[in-house]
């Protein structure tokens, strides 16, 4: 009984600091708008947990952006990362603390789920977010202060079928989906559709969970019902799963892809000899010349090639410095919703267009829908060749 | 008053202070925005946490699937509450109707699951009720609902094929979950239904089905042979949980404008039994201190980063040690005793002082 | 032809199930504790082979014996910290030790190795075997993973049954207390049981991502809860209950997913486990206990 009392005390106190604690991110002391002011970007994405890959690697790239453009002396950008777990809960928590750290603006969420809680939030607080690659449609759906610089969703679906159909790559599809990640079944979903107007036949639907290691079912099923073209709208690690064990029983299909599958070659002590021949529609390629320079710094820092996400988080950094500066917005004196409004009539203009490493002369519509072309990639030697 | 009942006192005022010393602080802008957006969540735990005290501290049968009650409670209020956007206005009532509706269906999933679970002890019922979690986590991967003016579709393929109007709304899709949630639940709310749990659940285990619940944990065999009906009880507590932990989803779902099956998966289960047996087996008071702090925790931590996680790794081994270890408990003791000798001497003029101002 | 290629991958998945399985059930049968950083132990081990075989260059089987050294030290170190201090605690006290042991472990990979997935080079020397002119092809991987099982499955069933240290091992599940007073080390024997119970999982982690060649921090989680429920299966605490529940349970959520849902498998898999648990309580070869008052 002692003992628990003790504990229950402890805690109380624990507790009680937690309040003081938290109450003291309160007041941060005011900016100091003469001269050392910093443009305060938050950056939300997932650090730890299972979706930790997509979270750094976006935020390393988001970081060799921010030196670049400090290290040119005009804009000082302080990027301040929170860990969203890849968890609503903890997405909305981290938006909070950026909220009560003065943020000016916010380049998140990662990944879908916790992007259109958090986007909720900050629609009703005046916060302006562009996303680099939740590419959910409901993320800009009825808000008018989030952008997304990815594709979204049913338009990566849509242009894979139609890529499809165009060049006659095949008439027989099988897709195979992760049926527990939105993502995945957000291109599926409009895949089937466009597949059906574009005349291809899909013979083979087949789905897995993010816990699944073996495709055998599904990569045999694809086989048996003869298709000549296997549709993978998932990210690369399960990917390279299924060419290895495509590769084991001697199956060879054409496999295409969307942006999810950019990484593949990056993969450490992945034979790429697997993904020969393997297509997808990505907007960045690590062997663009324009991104030379990116993927050197990169790969020094970080010791592994940029997929898509870093290449994401860097143009987002880029994208949010030019409308600063484009639209001349005072970030030391004005409150993150004057900014906000300020952002979305600079995104939304005509003439704004940002040239990226993941598209040149972006440009985006009211809804926060970015446009830009994809490119159509195959993978042969090891590398990307445009097709 | 016994002392059980007294106990019951202490922990609905300790609640009501909370709620107080908040409003409070709150009305003078002395909480930052960050510790207001969790105090939803730590109700909806606290919740969760006592409710998985009646089932492992009282009942003494190891769950490790209470997160999949709150799925069940999260995506029916969900459906309840978009469902009567248009014609409940007051959003107070909307949101005390979903909870009930939530808490219901949840318990209804408790019974379903509570008739094969219990009839299994031990170990084999904790791997059962992980088994159901990880069902009704996959099952709601392929739901999907929607709304349109002939009323409600639902699905287990894709929104497409429900064949709603164009203006139907999708309330559930699938493995993106419920989105564009009107928001309703608020901390007053919480707050509230913090007391009603704490007080159906204390009430329970001081009433004569309560001493039956323990005495079955007790001795299972001698409780039988005492003439109780022990499946009536274990499943009586069973339920009460699952209802409960369904209305703590219900206001966990409405608190956020989105919700995701798979935020209730393992993982969830085993955060809430882990304040459960942090604030210790059976006791309803820690298992709320321990949920607060458990849950502030990890915010605080946060300028750590990537470190934090391996600290609150590394605190939860040393608590448990420290609270399960006897030599730790000695040296424990130990220290304590010398702690409160010294305030006693500190403390005593003072004392002696008011005394004699009497 | 499909249903034999479905039984290869069947019976080679649950044969990775078996040997994580092992290891559950050897540490429950005598130290009566659920070990859920077992998989996570995996995880580690598999880390190190990776690093043994590439950067360091050393051939497979150094590749793998490292594996098992690391995962038998680590296995024993967190015993000794972590556990031990908790003999005689409640289970549950120990089961939420064990879920702090296995958040450090993951955490810890994730910040040592980062959270990019590595692909783990394929440790089996064979080629696959094709027959029926190509209509059945078997991975000389699946060939290995099985064959492994079988293997470890004999020498550990010899090791309890003839060994002194697995003799002892049985009196310490069978009674604690009488085998101590019989003159054996309890500590010395849990801690044995350990070792041997990680050993085991190292040769797990390899065959795992030689199969399926990704390692992630996180990549001993599930396979982790599913060799448990495996275990659970075949009825915990008996080691050829635990070769029969994995490969069992390989099998059926390899079916499953063939013949009745890709989305559901994984349900059907839990489903089979509460409908064989309702009917055998103890699971399938676990022994009734007979409860006194």
């Amino acid at each position: 009984m002692k003992t628990t009392k003790i504990i229950a005390l402890l805690m109380a106190i624990m507790m009680c600091v937690a309040l003081v604690a938290c109450g003291g991110n309160e007041a941060p002391p005011e900016e100091d708008n003469t001269e050392a002011a910093t443009l305060d970007l938050g950056f939300i994405g997932p650090l730890t947990g299972p979706a930790a890959l997509y979270g750094q690697t976006t935020l390393a790239g988001a970081k060799i952006a921010v030196e670049e453009i400090n290290a040119m002396g005009g804009i000082q950008i302080n990027l301040n990362p929170m860990d969203d777990e890849h968890d609503t809960e903890k997405a909305v928590n981290a938006y909070q603390q950026l909220q009560d750290w003065n943020a000016d603006a916010i380049i998140g969420c990662v990944t879908s789920a916790p992007c259109n809680a958090v986007a909720t939030e900050a629609f009703a607080d005046r916060m302006f977010m562009l996303t680099p690659s939740a590419s959910s449609t409901a993320v800009t759906e009825g808000r008018d202060n989030v952008y997304q610089l990815c594709f979204s969703d049913p338009n990566q679906g849509s242009a894979s079928a139609q890529y499809i159909a165009e060049h006659a790559l095949a008439t027989k599809v099988a897709v195979i989906y992760n049926n527990a990640d939105p993502y995945s079944t957000g291109i599926y979903q409009t895949f089937v559709d466009a597949a059906a107007e574009q005349g291809l036949e899909i013979v083979s639907t087949t789905t897995f969970t993010d816990d699944t290691n073996d495709f055998t079912v599904q990569i045999k099923e694809a086989q048996d019902n003869g298709a000549e073209l296997v549709f993978l709208p998932i990210y690369y690690t399960p990917a390279s799963m299924i060419l290895k064990q495509a590769n084991d029983m001697e199956y060879a299909p054409i496999f295409f892809g969307c942006d999810g599958l950019d990484g593949l070659l990056g993969i450490e002590g992945f034979d790429t000899a697997l993904a020969e021949g393997v297509m997808l529609l990505t907007p960045f390629s690590a062997d663009d010349p324009d991104a030379a320079d990116f993927v050197a710094k990169y790969e020094e820092a970080n010791g592994e090639t940029p997929s898509q996400f870093a290449a994401n988080g860097y143009d987002c950094v880029y994208a949010m410095y030019q409308a600063f500066t484009g639209a001349e917005i005072d970030y030391a004196t004005l409150t993150s919703a004057e900014q906000c409004e300020a952002l979305i009539a600079q995104f939304s203009s005509a003439d704004f267009a940002v040239d990226g490493i993941t598209g040149k002369s972006m440009t985006w519509e009211a809804t926060g829908e970015v446009s830009k072309a994809p490119k159509a990639v195959v993978i042969q030697d090891g590398v990307y060749v445009g097709m | 008053m016994n002392r059980g009942a007294v106990n019951s006192f202490v922990n609905y005022g300790l609640v009501l202070a909370f709620y107080l010393i908040v409003q409070i602080l709150r009305a003078n802008g002395d909480l930052s925005r960050a510790f207001q957006a969790q105090l939803v969540p730590i109700c909806v735990y606290i919740i969760m946490a006592i409710s998985l005290n009646l089932v492992v501290g009282i009942s003494g049968e190891l769950s490790l699937g209470h997160a999949a009650f709150m799925s069940v409670g999260a995506f029916t209020g969900v459906v309840v509450s978009t469902m009567l956007v248009d014609s409940v206005a007051s959003t107070p009532l909307r949101l005390a109707i979903s909870i009930l509706v939530g808490g219901i269906a949840a318990g209804i999933a408790g019974i379903f699951i509570g008739i094969p679970v219990l009839r299994l002890h031990g170990d084999y019922l904790a791997i059962v009720t992980l088994a159901f979690g990880e069902i009704i986590k996959n099952i709601l991967n392929t739901v999907y609902v929607g709304l349109d003016s002939t009323g409600l579709h639902y699905g287990m393929t894709s929104i497409n094929e429900l064949g709603m109007d164009s203006a139907g709304k999708t309330i559930i899709n699938g493995p993106m979950g419920a989105m564009g949630i009107d928001k309703a639940s608020t901390f007053t709310a919480a707050i509230i239904m913090v007391l009603i749990t704490l007080f159906a659940i204390q009430n329970m285990i001081r009433s004569r089905s309560g001493r039956a619940i323990m005495a079955i944990r007790d001795n299972r065999i001698a409780a039988e042979a005492s003439g109780l009906n022990v499946m009536k009880y274990k499943m009586m507590a069973f339920v009460t949980a699952a209802a409960f932990a369904g209305m703590a989803g219900v206001l966990y779902a409405l608190n956020y404008s989105t919700v995701v099956p798979k935020k209730f998966d393992f993982n969830t289960s085993i955060l809430v039994l882990v304040f459960v047996v942090l604030g210790g087996l059976g006791n309803l008071r820690g298992s709320m201190i321990a949920t607060a702090v458990l849950i502030i925790l990890p915010e605080m931590l946060r300028e750590y980063q990537l470190y934090r996680m391996l600290i609150y790794s590394i605190i939860l081994i040393v608590v448990m040690l420290i609270t399960n270890n006897e030599r730790a408990h000695a040296i424990k003791d130990r220290l304590v005793a010398i702690v409160e000798d010294y305030f006693k001497k500190i403390l005593a003029p003072i004392f002696r002082r008011k005394g004699g101002a009497k | 032809m499909s249903f034999l290629n479905y039984l290869i991958s069947g019976v080679s998945l649950g044969s990775i199930y078996a040997i994580i399985a092992l290891g559950y059930t050897m540490v429950y049968g005598i130290a009566k504790m659920l070990n859920f950083a077992h998989g996570d132990v995996i995880m580690i081990g598999t880390y190190f082979a990776y690093f043994a075989t590439t950067s360091h260059s050393l051939p497979p089987a150094i590749a793998v014996i490292a594996a098992m050294l690391c995962c038998t030290i680590l296995g024993v170190v967190i015993e000794f910290l972590a556990y031990r201090p908790l003999r005689g605690a409640t289970s549950l006290a120990v089961l939420i030790t064990a879920i702090g042991v296995s958040f450090f472990l993951q955490n810890f990979a994730l910040i040592r190795w980062g959270s990019s997935p590595k692909n783990f080079p394929s440790l089996v020397p064979f080629d696959k075997v094709s027959l029926f002119g190509g209509d059945l092809i078997i991975s000389g991987e699946a060939i290995t993973t099985m064959l492994a099982c079988i293997f470890v499955m004999i020498g550990l069933s010899f090791f309890i049954k003839k060994n002194k240290l697995g003799k002892a091992m049985r009196a310490v599940s069978e009674d604690r207390e009488a085998a101590q007073l019989m003159g054996i080390n309890v500590n010395y024997t849990i801690a044995m049981t350990f070792a041997i119970g990680s050993a085991l999982a190292g040769i797990a982690g390899v065959l795992l991502c030689s199969m399926y060649p990704t390692l992630s921090p996180t990549t001993g989680a599930m396979p982790g809860i599913k060799a448990f429920t495996a275990a659970v299966f075949g009825g915990i605490g008996s080691i050829p209950g635990a070769m029969l529940g994995g490969i069992l349970l390989g099998m059926i959520e390899i079916f499953s997913r063939a013949y009745i849902s890709t989305q559901l498998s994984d349900a059907i898999v839990f489903a089979v486990l509460i409908v064989v648990l309702l009917v055998r309580p103890t699971g399938l070869l676990g022994k009734k206990i007979r409860e006194k008052v």
